[in-house]
């Protein structure tokens, strides 16, 4: 424990560590000190001068960014020498600024709009023409608007110290400054670009897959957890008219910081997917008849009681939750016990950010391969997702898939089992044979849980209203299994994750409140198998 | 021999030999008694040699005025990482061009001077960074330390004291910004040219992150004659404050423009009517930017009233800078002339800082504006109000510079902004 250092900031007293900056001592207060070249998670070049705040005794403002606290200090962060010097640079800043926040894609969230709307002089003075620099493509997702550019260099620094490829860099100098790429290089071919958007305070790196599509203040936020691979980064799902418009990082700092990749960032257009199922649709000779739940239910129940204790195979989705996991595993276990398995799909090798190592694209795509395994799925197939399934194609005792597209399975697939209970979030040609098809939700439509590749257990949240009659997994097994068991089945997610905790000791005394939004590890130690 | 002019009111030690060809030859620079203040500061060990710098008094001349003998003892001792020297000759100041005469006719004096502050600092390694546009200083210097090497003044083992030191002249490509100490450093390093956030400071984390110090060409120059006759000599010239002797660049409308050699203190005045021969054509004096570019200007009053040592030119409300006179006639255009120097600094603000990197170039404009007939009153409040913000809130100099030429000129020469501003029309031929 590092000693603490008390001092008086904006008259409130407050107590860091040695070596804690003003600004992020500032923090501790609640004090925003508006700053732009600043960022926790890489060097501070204290150059953008909007964080200077007022230390007594000092003969010149100090950049907050830098200047550590010091024993007995006392700090403004309001004081009206704090406050001109902020407004003063807020205007050199809107000298060259084209202020086209009509047609700019970050107005709403910008920190050149929010900073000036609360400090900035009501009349601007500039009478010069402005400076233009105009639109350059930096490859991969990200145009450049040269014009709005506060010249914070996060992106440089980003590149050169958090992805540590030297893409970006600062040409000319003095009001020609500009940031540019090395020649035609471009962004083309890195992993991590996507993150100097977010962390680009202004306009001026915008992402060409977001370009016009949504305004920031018309998308709800709603965190959830990237579903891209087994990291389990962090992330807000932002949305409109029920359609996910694009991914941000969400910070946590146990996890992915304030990062993620680009593959994950990307990958979201399979939750707006249109051509789901939406209602429990029974299996009849002529052909596919939607019935409601309540039906459904209870033909899978009845059937089930005619069969007595038949051996059961279960296949179900990495993709799905823990709870859908606990819920489907217990099923199985009330219908008199089976074989649980799952498939997934591992890539070649990881994708690290190098000046982030715990942040790694990891080999295993799905998000929660050690939920599965944890609660006593066996991996089965190969390294694509696909195989694996023989003997569950031929299974003729009861057989339930969970969220497993069956891609790769004949359309006899299951043709001779006596109970084939498909539920999903897509039909599929192998569910040709089930007796049932059950629509299910995909993370961004409920609420749930993920364990990481660490074993951190980690909560989603609903984004999406889901489609027709589809019902979290969670909630339709587990409503067959308070059936079966004659207990009532879970109402929430977190009934449904306490039901899990109190069967399997990994996630033993863990509830949601504990989990909150920066998860909380698994008891037992876990490793992916293969890492 | 006449050095372009020399007066008889010159203490010529640094410019003993300006003029003389002969002196950049080792050779002579030895017959002349050069390279023993080298060899008498090795036997008296740097503690000694950093004692009679601190005896001298000698500041800083890059501009700064900081005791040289201080700045020297807060190298750390024996750490046993490698420390540098830097000799900073990438002079750049508009109105500066004291470094260059001292580097082109007595490069060894310089040399000499190099080597004893490096033993003073343990420094192994000399880097002398050279203004890039620099290029015959540049050859002469390199062909100086050529010689040096040969003749065992650098290198291994120099003059069989056991003191290794190497000396390396690293030629700069041209940036006004690289004449700041930690830009310097980080364009020595292969970076931009942009100053570094202080603190550290370069006696703790300089050049490739060593302990370093830094020091102007005619502070090193001087270091020779200083351990060569002690402290107290040097203190018989200038004044209490501000001991020694300068040189002085003096420039614009005087009869006799050039470098010369004068004790600290003398009257602004003198320089002016009896060692540059008085104002063009006999014209009355307007003004006068006593220290650079980058120090408020002056009215023929002030004038009038400054001696030239660091004290005296505070005293009216200027600096000493490094000596660069600018001397303007009545027929000056203030308002161009300030302007020019503007334009000067938003062209080599390096764009680190948001008020550099758009005050300065704001100001420029602005300054055109008013120049091209187009101004309003309103804008000289604009002005004084915006360059107030680029003072001190940045991280280097440079903003500050800006802002004074700007701010001293509206307040003494407002006249002539209000005349151009009113009528539209340009006061003055220059």
């Amino acid at each position: 424990m590092a000693e603490l250092i008390k001092l008086t900031i904006d008259g409130h007293d407050v107590a860091v560590p040695r070596g804690t900056t003003i600004l992020e001592a500032a923090k501790t207060i609640g004090a925003e000190v508006p700053h732009y070249c600043y960022h926790p998670g890489m060097s501070s070049p204290a150059m953008c001068r909007l964080c200077l705040v007022d230390v007594e005794g000092a003969p010149k403002p100090m950049p907050g960014c830098v200047t550590t606290v010091m024993e007995g200090q006392t700090v403004h962060t309001q004081s009206e020498k704090a406050r001109k010097n902020r407004q003063g640079v807020l205007e050199f800043y809107l000298v060259n600024h084209p202020l086209d926040c009509p047609i700019c894609d970050m107005s709403g969230e910008c920190n050149l709009q929010d900073y000036v709307h609360d400090e900035g002089r009501e009349q601007g003075r500039g009478r010069e023409p402005k400076r233009v620099f105009g639109r350059d493509d930096f490859g991969g997702d990200v145009l450049f608007y040269g014009d709005r550019c506060v010249m914070c260099t996060r992106c440089v620094r980003f590149m050169s110290e958090v992805e540590q490829d030297h893409r970006l860099t600062v040409v000319e100098r003095g009001d020609r400054s500009i940031i540019d790429t090395f020649f035609d290089e471009g962004l083309d071919g890195t992993n991590w670009h996507g993150n100097i958007v977010d962390i680009c305070p202004v306009g001026a790196l915008v992402s060409k897959d977001f370009l016009h599509k949504a305004r920031a203040w018309d998308l709800e936020h709603t965190p959830s957890v990237c579903t891209s691979c087994s990291q389990g980064c962090n992330i807000d799902l932002h949305t409109r008219d029920n359609l996910v418009q694009r991914i941000k990082p969400r910070e946590n700092l146990d996890v992915n910081a304030w990062w993620m990749c680009d593959h994950g960032r990307h990958n979201y257009e399979w939750m707006n997917h249109g051509d789901r199922i939406e209602a429990p649709l029974v299996r009849e000779d002529s052909g596919s008849r939607a019935v409601d739940w309540k039906s459904s239910l209870s033909s899978i129940l009845a059937r089930a009681g005619e069969l007595g204790n038949q051996p059961v195979k279960a296949v179900a989705s990495p993709f799905s939750s823990n709870e859908d996991l606990g819920a489907l595993a217990q099923l199985v276990g009330a219908l008199g016990g089976g074989e649980t398995t799952f498939r997934s799909s591992r890539a070649e090798a990881e994708v690290p950010l190098k000046g982030f190592p715990t942040l790694v694209r990891r080999r295993d795509l799905a998000p929660n391969r050690n939920g599965a395994e944890l609660i006593g799925f066996k991996r089965v197939g190969n390294d694509d997702g696909f195989g694996g399934l023989d003997k569950v194609a031929e299974h003729d005792g009861i057989l339930i898939v969970l969220g497993d597209a069956l891609v790769d399975q004949t359309p006899d697939f299951g043709s001779k089992a006596s109970l084939y209970i498909y539920l999903g979030t897509h039909d599929s040609p192998a569910a040709r044979n089930a007796h049932l098809v059950l629509p299910v939700t995909t993370h961004a439509e409920h609420e749930g849980t993920f364990t990481n590749h660490e074993g951190r257990v980690q909560r989603f949240w609903p984004a999406l209203q889901p489609p027709g009659m589809a019902r979290p997994a969670w909630l339709v097994l587990g409503a067959l299994v308070g059936e079966l068991t004659e207990r009532s089945g879970p109402r929430k997610a977190t009934d449904a994750f306490s039901s899990l905790s109190g069967a399997v000791s990994a996630f033993g005394g863990i509830t949601y409140d504990d989990i909150g939004t920066r998860g909380a590890v698994v008891n037992e130690s876990v490793s992916l198998t293969g890492d | 021999m006449a050095y372009p002019y020399v007066s008889e009111h010159e203490v010529r030690i640094l410019s003993k030999y300006f003029g003389d060809p002969k002196q950049r030859h080792l050779d002579t620079y030895v017959e002349r008694g050069g390279y023993s203040a080298l060899k008498k500061g090795f036997d008296s060990g740097s503690a000694e040699v950093i004692e009679t710098v601190k005896a001298s008094g000698l500041r800083g001349r890059g501009g700064a005025g900081f005791p040289t003998g201080l700045k020297w003892s807060f190298m750390p001792k024996d750490t046993g990482k490698p420390h540098y020297l830097l000799c900073n000759a990438d002079e750049s100041e508009p109105g500066t061009f004291k470094d260059r005469e001292l580097m082109r006719w007595d490069p060894h004096q310089l040399i000499e001077g190099c080597l004893i502050g490096a033993f003073a600092i343990q420094a192994q390694h000399v880097y002398i960074y050279c203004r890039g546009e620099f290029f015959e200083t540049n050859q002469v210097l390199a062909r100086a330390v050529e010689d040096a090497y040969a003749k065992g003044y650098i290198g291994k083992d120099i003059l069989g004291s056991g003191n290794d030191i190497d000396v390396t002249v690293h030629q700069g490509a041209g940036a006004y910004i690289c004449g700041e100490e930690t830009g310097l450093m980080n364009s020595l390093e292969g970076r931009r040219g942009q100053p570094r956030v202080k603190p550290p400071f370069p006696a703790a984390v300089g050049a490739f992150g060593m302990p370093s110090t830094i020091n102007n060409v005619e502070t090193l120059s001087i270091i020779p004659h200083i351990i060569q006759n002690g402290g107290a000599w040097y203190r018989q010239y200038g004044t209490e404050k501000s001991p020694g002797t300068k040189l002085f660049c003096v420039s614009g409308h005087v009869n006799k423009p050039g470098n010369y050699e004068l004790p600290l203190g003398f009257p602004l005045m003198k320089l002016i009517d009896e060692v540059c021969g008085g104002v063009r054509d006999g014209n009355a004096l307007k003004a006068v930017i006593p220290g650079g570019s980058s120090v408020p200007i002056i009215t023929a009053e002030e004038a009038g009233r400054c001696n030239l040592d660091y004290e005296g030119c505070v005293e009216v409300g200027t600096m000493l800078g490094c000596a660069s006179v600018i001397v303007m006639d009545e027929h000056a255009d203030i308002v161009k002339q300030v302007r020019r120097m503007v334009d000067f600094y938003a062209h080599e603000s390096c764009g680190q800082c948001t008020p550099c990197r758009e005050g300065s170039s704001w100001t420029a404009q602005i300054l055109r504006r008013i120049e091209d007939g187009r101004g309003t009153e309103g804008d000289l409040d604009t002005l004084m109000e915006m360059t107030q913000q680029m003072v001190g809130t940045t991280i280097c100099v440079l903003s500050d510079s800006v802002a004074a030429p700007v701010q001293s000129s509206i307040e003494k020469f407002r006249d002539e902004y209000l005349a151009l501003i009113r009528r539209g029309e340009r006061v003055g031929a220059a």
